[in-house]
């Protein structure tokens, strides 16, 4: 980084200057053409949206029943919307769900994709309530802090969301008022608001003329895409299960072959033998952590994605939701007129004006809906491509995360055999 | 059928999997006598095993025979062996175990039963390990069916049984004779050997020093050789699933690939393709680790229980002894018989002394024949396994290099 670009980032941009850099965001401008309108140095723009980085720590507080885990979520960033550079707050799940209860009032009937969030499971906390120590407990709540981490990570890294005050409000605020109707945003909760929105679409009894063939072929790919990652998803889980059993059976076996060297009268094959467990035991440790790199750099990633790619098709039936509106609107603005005709032929005067005041209002509609609709169209585009330039993304920096730690394991494995090679031929 | 009748020639085992023949060593060694299993046919699942020998010696009648066998013949041979007297004091090579196709068997159900609901790609995957599952099966036994042969073979004594001769010259099929043997002996012997052994080794009071050591050094070994192969099972078992999910994994990473046509497919063909190449590698770590770490267990158990066989046949004879002093005595005070109780001791004692001796020379080159095939199964384990690390290090380096690239 250059010493004019260090300096010019630790300088506030002027109000107005940044109303107007904001205002040319939110009409769909991306950072370059707008630092290009407004001749100014890419990176010092790069600085203004930079998303903010999150990370989530733990603390259960309460006992038994009553406990909750609370996170404690910091930032760092070098927006100006916030009141400082680095800040840590509280919070709890609940907290996050009504995050995004509010995000998604506000924004999926614009064809905004809002990220969903990791779901309730009731016995899975209930067991780290009860102060369970075992490593299923250990596991899920890491699990869990690490799905909401990437949530919000999510949540911050889309250029709109990260202007709504509710997110601000989220990461900055000291106290929240606890979110109380979260129960509709739990998995099954999140799921079935989902399937009104299908629902709704599968009654529609005319087919949608779709002008733009772009629609029609992108909701055909996410459907697909889906059900694939679904399937991938169970292999990847079969993987994860086999290898923790492998890692099982390892130190199963690595005892066993501890205790035949004991019992192995000739001393230089004893030594090899237990030399022989101890490697075993080593690997296990290994099998264990790749394990655990198979959960969550592999799997947790396409169980995301399936969640994610739930809210792209939700944004599709945004879009025929308004797209139903529009076309009803236009019903009506038809019947209306139908009524206009009827009248004037039935020759009723006092009653005509009403109809034509009806006929206006619905035509204000039908333009209005018309309008919505183009508008939400172009939100939905633009949102599926920049999905699909994360998705790419992501998985290309996770697929890298998860093959370097394949390789460490495998170059692990290398050190241990050939450290044993030697002691083997030791035997004599 | 699923599986035609399938002529196994050993050049296509050597191809398909890494050739492992050292269970055993310091076989075939003498150039008067030298057995191989070249191929063997398998008609679903009998195998008919080619017995091929090379011999210089007169008491054969040619120099070279090609027999068929059945693994029913192995144990008909194993059992004439073990029945004879003469070969009390020998530690007996182990019969080979029955071929086991359990595996491949219980695969391939699963494959004609969700044939319907697969693509052609993962059916053809699911038929790939399917075929490479029967192989190794097959390798293994045909292994194991010739390391038997090749203990006789290398033997002085065993060497020249006349049934074993019989057995590799032969060229009719054996099934009658088997079928005598069985009238004749029933494997009385066999069964009584398998369920008492334990209590009369145990029970015997020994002053012979060595036989004392081998004793307690026989039970506790054997039970501890058995559980480490059982585990070690299992982990291969393990093993194997994992690389089957890679194999899964790769398909379905694919299928992702073929509906996309960006930067995203290339990631996940690029991903797809690490991991079919990853399931061959960690296939290849686990049936290596099975064929030179498993087998090896599996084989020094069968061992072990043949050198138990073997203190048993001598706590027999020497209980035998113990029985004949008692009866001269008795034939002393009632002065009837001596003549006879006293020939019958020292026949007990001649025979308690020869398997004494003969035992003490087998179970000490046991010893040492162990030792040698541990160490050579362990290196070569080992050095297969830093081979198989390192090709997937060096697979890993190129797709992640290829990945950051893009």
């Amino acid at each position: 980084m250059s010493e004019q670009m260090r300096i010019m980032r630790s300088k506030e941009l002027p109000e107005e200057l940044r109303d107007r850099i904001v205002a040319r965001h939110r009409s769909g401008q991306g950072y370059k053409k707008i630092s290009q309108h407004m001749c100014f140095m890419i990176w010092f723009c790069f600085g203004l949206f930079c998303s903010c980085e999150l990370i989530l720590f733990l603390l259960l507080t309460g006992d038994g029943m009553n406990a909750y885990m609370a996170y404690k979520v910091s930032t760092q960033t070098s927006l100006t919307m916030f009141h400082s550079k680095t800040f840590t707050v509280r919070r709890r799940f609940s907290d996050f769900l009504g995050l995004y209860e509010k995000l998604s009032e506000k924004h999926l009937q614009n064809g905004y994709i809002v990220p969903p969030p990791p779901e309730k499971s009731i016995l899975g906390m209930t067991k780290v309530k009860v102060g369970k120590e075992d490593p299923s407990s250990a596991e899920f709540v890491e699990r869990r802090r690490a799905a909401l981490e990437r949530y919000l990570q999510r949540v911050v890294s889309h250029p709109s969301l990260l202007q709504d005050p509710d997110v601000r409000e989220f990461l900055e605020k000291e106290e929240l008022p606890r979110a109380v109707s979260t129960q509709a945003l739990s998995g099954a909760g999140f799921l079935k608001m989902l399937n009104k929105a299908t629902d709704a679409v599968s009654k529609m009894t005319i087919k949608m003329n779709e002008q733009d063939v772009w629609f029609d072929e992108k909701i055909q790919d996410v459907e697909n895409e889906e059900q694939h990652m679904r399937k991938l998803h169970v292999m990847v889980e079969s993987l994860v299960n086999h290898r923790k059993e492998l890692s099982g059976n390892t130190a199963v076996f690595a005892k066993s072959v501890a205790m035949l060297g004991s019992s192995e009268d000739n001393t230089a094959l004893s030594r090899a033998l237990s030399q022989l467990a101890e490697v075993e035991d080593r690997i296990e440790q290994l099998h264990q952590e790749q394990a655990a790199n198979d959960f969550f750099t592999f799997s947790e990633l396409l169980a995301d994605y399936i969640r994610l790619l739930g809210a792209v098709k939700g944004c599709f039936d945004q879009r025929m939701k308004a797209w139903q509106r529009w076309q009803d609107a236009e019903n009506m603005l038809q019947k209306k007129r139908e009524v206009e005709a009827k009248l004037l032929w039935a020759n009723k005067p006092d009653k005509l004006q009403q109809a034509k005041d009806e006929i206006a209002e619905w035509e204000a509609k039908v333009t209005q809906y018309e309008r919505e609709f183009e508008r939400i169209s172009a939100t939905v585009r633009k949102e599926v491509i920049r999905f699909d330039k994360e998705k790419a993304r992501d998985f290309k920096r996770q697929i890298i995360k998860y093959l370097e730690s394949l390789l460490n394991s495998q170059q692990q494995l290398i050190k241990y055999w050939e450290a044993f090679l030697p002691e083997a031929k030791a035997i004599a | 059928s699923f599986f035609p009748p399938k002529l196994f020639k050993r050049q296509t085992l050597c191809d398909m999997i890494p050739l492992v023949h050292s269970v055993s060593v310091d076989l075939n060694n003498d150039a008067s006598l030298v057995i191989d299993i070249p191929d063997a046919l398998c008609e679903r699942d009998k195998v008919k095993f080619t017995v091929h020998t090379k011999t210089t010696l007169s008491s054969f009648q040619k120099p070279e025979y090609s027999v068929q066998r059945q693994h029913e013949d192995f144990i008909w041979l194993h059992d004439t062996i073990v029945e004879t007297e003469e070969y009390a004091g020998l530690i007996i090579p182990p019969a080979p175990p029955k071929p086991d196709f359990e595996g491949p068997r219980e695969k391939m159900h699963k494959l004609g039963e969700g044939e319907s609901s697969m693509t052609k790609e993962e059916y053809a995957k699911m038929k790939q390990e399917l075929e490479a599952e029967y192989l190794a099966v097959f390798k293994k036994t045909v292994q194991v069916h010739e390391v038997f042969l090749q203990r006789l073979s290398s033997h002085p004594m065993f060497r020249k049984d006349r049934n074993f001769q019989i057995f590799l010259e032969y060229d009719q099929d054996l099934t009658v004779r088997r079928k005598n043997a069985k009238e004749m002996f029933g494997g009385f012997f066999k069964n009584m050997v398998k369920s008492a052994d334990e209590v009369l080794i145990s029970g015997v009071k020994e002053v012979d020093e060595f036989f004392e050591q081998e004793k307690n050094f026989l039970l506790d070994y054997s039970s501890k050789i058995k559980d480490a192969t059982a585990k070690a099972e299992k982990m291969t078992r393990s093993h194997k699933n994992v690389a089957d999910d890679y194999n899964h994994i790769s398909g379905a990473l694919n299928n992702i690939a073929a509906d996309n046509n960006t930067a995203f497919k290339k990631h996940l063909e690029k991903c797809a393709e690490v991991f079919e190449k990853l399931r061959k590698v960690e296939d290849r770590m686990a049936s290596d680790q099975e064929l030179k770490l498993t087998e090896l267990l599996r084989y020094y158990t069968r061992d072990i229980q043949a050198a138990k066989d073997l203190l048993y046949r001598r706590a027999r004879a020497l209980a035998d002894y113990e029985n004949s002093n008692k009866a001269l005595d008795k034939a002393r005070l009632k002065g009837k018989d001596v003549a006879q109780a006293e020939e019958n001791q020292k026949q007990c004692l001649q025979k308690f002394d020869k398997l004494s001796e003969s035992g003490k020379k087998e179970l000490t080159s046991f010893k040492a024949r162990r030792v040698v095939a541990f160490r050579k199964n362990l290196i070569e384990m080992t050095e297969l396994e830093i081979k198989h690390a390192k090709n997937s290090v060096s697979l890993l380096q190129g797709s992640i290099e290829v990945l950051k690239s893009n």
